[in-house]
């Protein structure tokens, strides 16, 4: 009897000793799998669409043809080659701009100061804006004809602008709405890493006599390198998917010159209202492929200057 | 003591999140509660059947559930919900012309062929023909009209009057009223119309007809190259580029043009009659004591606007209750209703409404004679007749943005009708 209950004791101990020390997986498991699962599934799909003539309804026969749908796109001098220009000229705009004036701003809120909460508040609040709704704002703003930003034009006796009705200045505009709403997420990184900084530098660059300009690009820029390409790599992430400001201001193919068609806005018309699921998954393969080679740039040069 | 509490707790949750979970699942798989899940499209034919709903739901018992949307998310969640074969819709209102051949070739509409002969009192026969023709697919009917539309100028009466000029009958006169209208009142823009490159394409099509144009001609060839095709671009850019509203912004759809021309800012606009209603409701309109109506002035080949069914309705193929589905689309689209609903002012698709005098009642005097007109003389369809209908909306569209901001539309035609050609050759294959 003692034997009996001895095995089954033991094993039983075994069983749980094991899960005790594997505990962080077996907890963590059931989402890790979820989480996968809703990844990877889809990305398949779209995988295997990309190889195929789909179109018009996913459940309809279609027949697998290999490469012809890339080909298709890389041809595409119209539509697609356009699109991917405007991609990164909104994000290398955007970037460039909320890099700046997140620094900027950044290091004017380091130092305490009066009312700096009710500064930091402020400048938070466009960050919690939804960004459909942002859209909608400016685009009522933008209006050519009854908006707020052309009369304060005339009002500076400036001509009024099409803003977003212009071919050539819908995409700027744009730009200028998401540099208005992402560069506080910027600051917020930048400043995070800022207060992590030590005095002691600083203070010795300034015993130095060193100028501020020479202060924040010899000695308080190299220190904050990591994070600066943390905020480069989260946002230009985002940038390159923008969709919900261009869309919510100009529509379908982005306008009626395509103005400010980008990858994302391009796949989304292919696969809404061109039903056209081959060629659109396609293009969003190709779109994926260059966010993770972005993704890689970045990290790349990011282990470069750690490892100096 | 703690770790029993614990544990009880822990168990107690455990047990009601179970619980709750099973619930849900039983209520969701076998409710016997008729709910009949409605999708309607933003219209002013939804507004008057959304406060008839209760007495659907006293007299049969059924519970409606109604999502409503705008044109291109009601098309996007179509396409989306359709697509992967749910049965979360029951009644959809669809576009005929739009998206009428895809769902129907996807086999996304259910055959309706037998309830419509069914019921002799509901009278499917009373419905005309060529709404009837876009409804049905492969010798099944898989629609029911609701909503027909004619394009027809609204136009402003006070301007006219105090400029001293006739309603325009011709295009020239069109053209010379607007540019009059446009010097005479500083502020107001002579002409607006639809600028968006796709949503222009329908109210153009009346201006192509009435140049003796069309999009595909008689042999199944694209047809937007010909003289007739050219002149019309060039007109309707010509009236909004020279005669239109300052910086006119080149994604106008029906929203953004009927509130410039109900804000009082246009003296002239064409557009679909079904939405007349923006235009004569003074809770919306600015100008609805001087909104006047009138056909579309003729070219060369006469006054020649189109007449089509703009909205149907359909019964979801995967729908697991399709006879309340028919209940439904029977008590919307009876005879009293069609003719309760063409008299608050949405034209329908039954001959004998419009032949009934009350069905007509409610109109301005000007727009039920007009409406008459444009149904005798009507084109049957608005927009080019294919199944891939949203591409080639923005390729036939094309020419006409080119034309509103001024450039070269000749040439713009030219180039779209390759394009266009290529995507019939593609579907014809």
């Amino acid at each position: 009897m003692t034997a009996t209950t001895g095995i089954r004791a033991s094993s039983r101990k075994a069983y749980s000793d094991w899960a005790n020390r594997h505990r962080k997986w077996l907890f963590a498991s059931p989402a890790i799998v979820l989480v996968g699962l809703l990844i990877t599934i889809p990305l398949v799909w779209t995988i295997y669409l990309s190889f195929t003539n789909s179109q018009g309804s996913v459940r309809s026969d279609h027949q697998f043809i290999g490469f012809d749908n890339y080909a298709e796109v890389f041809a595409d001098f119209d539509r697609f080659w356009p699109a991917v220009g405007r991609t990164f000229l909104f994000t290398g705009g955007v970037l460039l701009v909320e890099l700046i004036l997140g620094m900027a701003i950044a290091l004017l809120l380091w130092r305490p100061f009066r009312g700096e909460k009710w500064v930091r508040v402020a400048i938070l609040l466009p960050l919690v804006a939804t960004p459909v709704a942002v859209g909608m704002m400016w685009k009522l703003i933008f209006d050519p004809n009854i908006g707020f930003a052309n009369q304060v034009l005339s009002f500076l006796g400036i001509p009024p602008q099409p803003w977003l009705s212009g071919e050539f200045t819908a995409l700027p505009t744009l730009m200028f709405v998401d540099i208005w709403q992402w560069t506080p997420m910027v600051v917020l990184i930048l400043l995070a890493g800022l207060t992590a900084l030590s005095d002691e530098p600083d203070e010795a660059a300034r015993i130095d006599g060193a100028s501020a300009w020479q202060r924040f690009w010899y000695v308080t820029l190299p220190l904050l390198r990591t994070t600066v390409i943390v905020a480069i790599l989260l946002r230009s992430i985002d940038a390159l998917k923008t969709f919900d400001i261009l869309y919510a201001t100009k529509g379908k193919g982005g306008g009626s010159f395509n103005e400010v068609e980008t990858l994302n806005v391009y796949a989304y018309g292919l696969s809404f209202d061109y039903n056209d699921y081959g060629v659109a998954s396609a293009v969003l393969i190709i779109f994926f492929m260059l966010i993770i080679g972005i993704m890689w740039l970045i990290t790349f040069k990011r282990k470069e200057k750690v490892s100096k | 003591m703690k770790r029993s509490v614990i544990r009880i707790t822990g168990i107690a949750t455990a047990a009601l999140l179970l619980g709750s979970g099973l619930a849900a699942c039983s209520a969701a798989g076998g409710g016997e509660s008729e709910t009949l899940r409605v999708t309607l499209v933003n219209h002013v034919w939804t507004d008057i059947i959304k406060d008839k709903i209760p007495e659907f739901e006293k007299e049969t018992g059924i519970t409606i559930e109604l999502a409503q949307f705008g044109e291109d998310q009601l098309s996007d969640q179509y396409n989306v919900k359709l697509n992967a074969g749910s049965d979360e819709i029951d009644v959809m209102m669809y576009r005929p012309l739009q998206e009428g051949k895809l769902f129907a070739k996807n086999g996304y509409l259910a055959d309706l062929s037998d309830r419509v002969t069914e019921n002799g009192d509901w009278d499917w026969s009373d419905y005309q023909e060529g709404p009837v023709d876009s409804t049905s697919y492969d010798g099944q009917v898989v629609g029911v009209p609701i909503i027909t539309e004619q394009e027809v100028l609204y136009y402003r009466k006070d301007l006219l009057k105090a400029a001293g000029l006739e309603v325009p009958t011709t295009m020239d006169e069109l053209l010379a009223a607007a540019e009059q209208l446009k010097n005479d009142n500083p502020g107001v823009a002579g002409f607006v119309a639809r600028t968006a490159k796709s949503a222009a394409v329908t109210q153009f099509s009346s201006f192509l007809y009435s140049y003796g144009g069309d999009f595909i001609d008689e042999d199944g060839n694209a047809s937007i190259d010909t003289p007739e095709a050219k002149a019309a671009f060039a007109t309707y850019g010509k009236l909004i580029n020279e005669f239109g509203p300052e910086n006119v912004s080149t994604d106008m759809s029906w929203p953004e043009a009927m509130a410039i021309f109900t804000q009082g800012n246009a003296a002239f606009y064409t557009e679909a009659d079904s939405l007349y209603k923006n235009a004569t409701d003074p809770a919306n309109s600015k100008v609805s004591e001087t909104v006047g109506f009138a056909p579309i002035p003729a070219g060369p080949d006469g006054s020649r606007a189109y007449n089509v069914p703009s909205w149907a309705l359909g019964v979801n193929e995967a729908s697991s209750q399709q006879d309340n589905a028919w209940k439904f689309i029977e008590w919307a689209t009876s005879q009293e209703m069609t003719l309760e609903i063409q008299q608050a002012g949405v034209p329908g698709a039954r001959a004998s409404v419009w032949e009934d005098p009350a069905g007509i009642s409610t109109y301005p005097a000007d727009l039920a004679e007009t409406i008459a007109i444009a149904t005798k003389n009507g084109v049957g369809h608005d927009r080019p007749l294919v199944i891939r209908v949203p591409e080639a909306r923005e390729i036939v569209g094309d020419p006409i943005v080119v034309a509103i901001t001024g450039g070269d539309s000749d040439a713009a035609a030219d180039a779209a009708n390759i394009a266009f050609q290529e995507l019939l050759d593609d579907e014809n294959k």
